[in-house]
């Protein structure tokens, strides 16, 4: 019984928490373009005049789109019409249960995993599931039936399925040199040390497979600057015939795929919820020094740093955004299949070389 | 709870198989292969063999079927084959249709054990079917792939004569 509960408090918590972080995302967003085209950016929304830099703005948002009318063309496919953001929303949503927060907990004698389910096989479930959330868009393009969408449904598709192909790639030398695919084993491993003071985070072993992971994960964000499927500016995109919350739902799966790519890249490469030099009793430091901590502070640094590292990621996702023009079609396809996919398989290969030295 | 769960797939995997037999339209057929394919990844996963049901699910449901879909929004078909045609595909998906009946009924003997054997010692994990797959069937595996590559050449072969003329 207690088992449940547990399990049932453990994603209660994590959905919270990926929910409240998307919300805020789209806050972060707003704010942080505003700072870098010089505007102030949304200040307006308040509780009895208390504004503190906007940061009521979400939800005001919220509120909006809860109450728009939802309005379903006359010509679209109605059911397929209506299913395309929850299949998207969803299987974004799902695959935050194979994330792992942190090591472990002790509560009153129970030794509490930080992670919903410690899958065998965690990285290929959450690449399955990102990949089937292509289907939202194919989906919202085909079932709306309007050109715009259809085009737009497309070239998400192709983009997608093309950068799908590198980012598998790119995480088979991490796989190698990591014997597992278990996503708590790998940040376990990532708590050793080269040289005895370098920590062994996957950045620093395979440099090249974080950068085309990198730009793999960004393209299938579908964002600046690899947002065709959406064009803002010339075809408005797969989600063109949607409004109210099933539009909103669309674009929190966006935002949501940038903290998915965050967290991914923060327990693959920079080491999940490992604080250099940071064991389970405190930290060992290389020069000899020691800091005994009791376990709750150990698990507030080990959670905060897993923090810390998604939200930098986030940050600079947002960053690129609204840094760079969007690419031409045939250049991103260009950029996929003749330097990220080469370049993933040369990795390979090279970790192979290595290993075997 | 494992009982439940084996039921539920089983009649979402059967009943979306039906489904795409019996719609006309390809775009539905290609979704309730999809919906097929990833509840039969879900009775892998029952099965305790995860790796196989996420493979499943990222290269079938993921993948291929995408590609489906594609080249099936893409050429937008109206009608099937001409009727003169279709009495050759009859003839031919009969035989089939016969073989892999014939197949199923042989494979259900096995079934009717009393005792299910016990699954191997880390049976369905990717250590395993990667030593398997480079050691005992290393033949086949090689032998596919090269048949993969061969088809991968000869689809670019074909495309490239058309552009010619």
């Amino acid at each position: 019984m207690s088992d449940i509960l547990i399990v049932l408090f453990k994603i209660m918590g994590t959905l919270s928490w990926f929910l409240t972080l998307t919300l805020y995302l789209t806050w972060l967003e707003r704010k942080e373009s505003a700072v870098m085209q010089d505007r102030v950016g949304a200040n307006r929304a308040n509780i009895l005049g208390l504004r503190i830099i906007g940061l009521f703005q979400p939800f005001a948002d919220a509120i909006k789109m809860i109450f728009k009318e939802d309005f379903t063309p006359r010509f679209s496919k109605k059911f397929l019409h209506m299913m395309a953001p929850f299949v998207s929303f969803f299987f974004v949503a799902v695959t935050i249960t194979a994330v792992p927060f942190g090591d472990y907990v002790k509560i009153a004698g129970k030794t509490v995993k930080l992670q919903i389910l410690d899958f065998n096989v965690g990285l290929l479930f959450i690449l399955a599931m990102l990949s089937l959330g292509i289907y939202g868009v194919i989906l919202s393009g085909w079932g709306s039936r309007s050109r715009f969408s259809l085009i737009g449904g497309m070239r998400g598709a192709a983009q997608i399925i093309s950068y799908e192909v590198a980012l598998g790639l790119s995480l088979i030398g991490l796989i190698m040199v990591y014997p597992t695919l278990k996503l708590s084993s790998m940040v376990h491993f990532q708590g050793e040390m080269i040289l005895g003071f370098i920590p062994q985070w996957g950045v620093f072993l395979q440099p090249l497979g974080f950068i085309i992971f990198f730009f793999a994960a960004l393209a299938e964000t579908k964002r600046v600057p690899f947002d065709l499927p959406e064009g803002e500016s010339e075809i408005i995109g797969f989600f063109a015939e949607y409004s109210g919350l099933k539009w909103g739902l669309f674009m929190m799966t966006d935002f949501m795929e940038i903290i998915i790519i965050s967290t991914l890249i923060t327990t693959l490469f920079f080491g999940g919820w490992q604080v250099p030099w940071l064991a389970a009793d405190g930290f060992h430091f290389p020069w000899g020094g020691e800091w005994l901590l009791p376990h709750w502070i150990v698990v507030l640094f080990q959670v905060g740093a897993f923090n810390i590292k998604v939200f930098f990621f986030c940050w600079l996702q947002v960053l690129i955004r609204w840094t760079y023009p969007r690419y031409r079609y045939d250049q991103l396809m260009d950029l996929g299949w003749k330097l990220l996919v080469p370049l993933s398989l040369i990795n390979i290969v090279g970790t192979g070389i290595v290993m075997s030295l | 709870m494992a009982y439940t769960l084996f039921f539920l797939l089983s009649i979402v995997c059967i009943g979306s198989i039906i489904g795409m037999i019996a719609t006309k339209n390809q775009v539905y057929n290609a979704y309730l292969l999809v919906l097929a394919f990833a509840s039969m990844g879900g009775l892998f996963a029952l099965l305790q063999a995860p790796f196989i049901a996420a493979v499943q699910i990222i290269i079938y449901a993921g993948a291929i079927l995408v590609l489906f879909i594609f080249v099936i929004m893409m050429i937008n078909l109206r009608q099937g084959l001409p009727p003169e045609k279709k009495k050759w595909t009859y003839y031919f998906s009969g035989g089939i249709a016969a073989v892999l009946a014939g197949e199923l009924i042989l494979s259900l003997k096995g079934t009717f054990s009393i005792e299910p054997s016990a699954p191997m010692e880390n049976f369905g994990s990717p250590t395993r079917i990667g030593r398997l797959l480079f050691t005992e069937y290393l033949y086949p595996f090689e032998i596919t792939s090269v048949l993969i590559l061969a088809a991968i050449v000869g689809a670019i072969v074909l495309v490239k004569k058309r552009e010619k003329k």
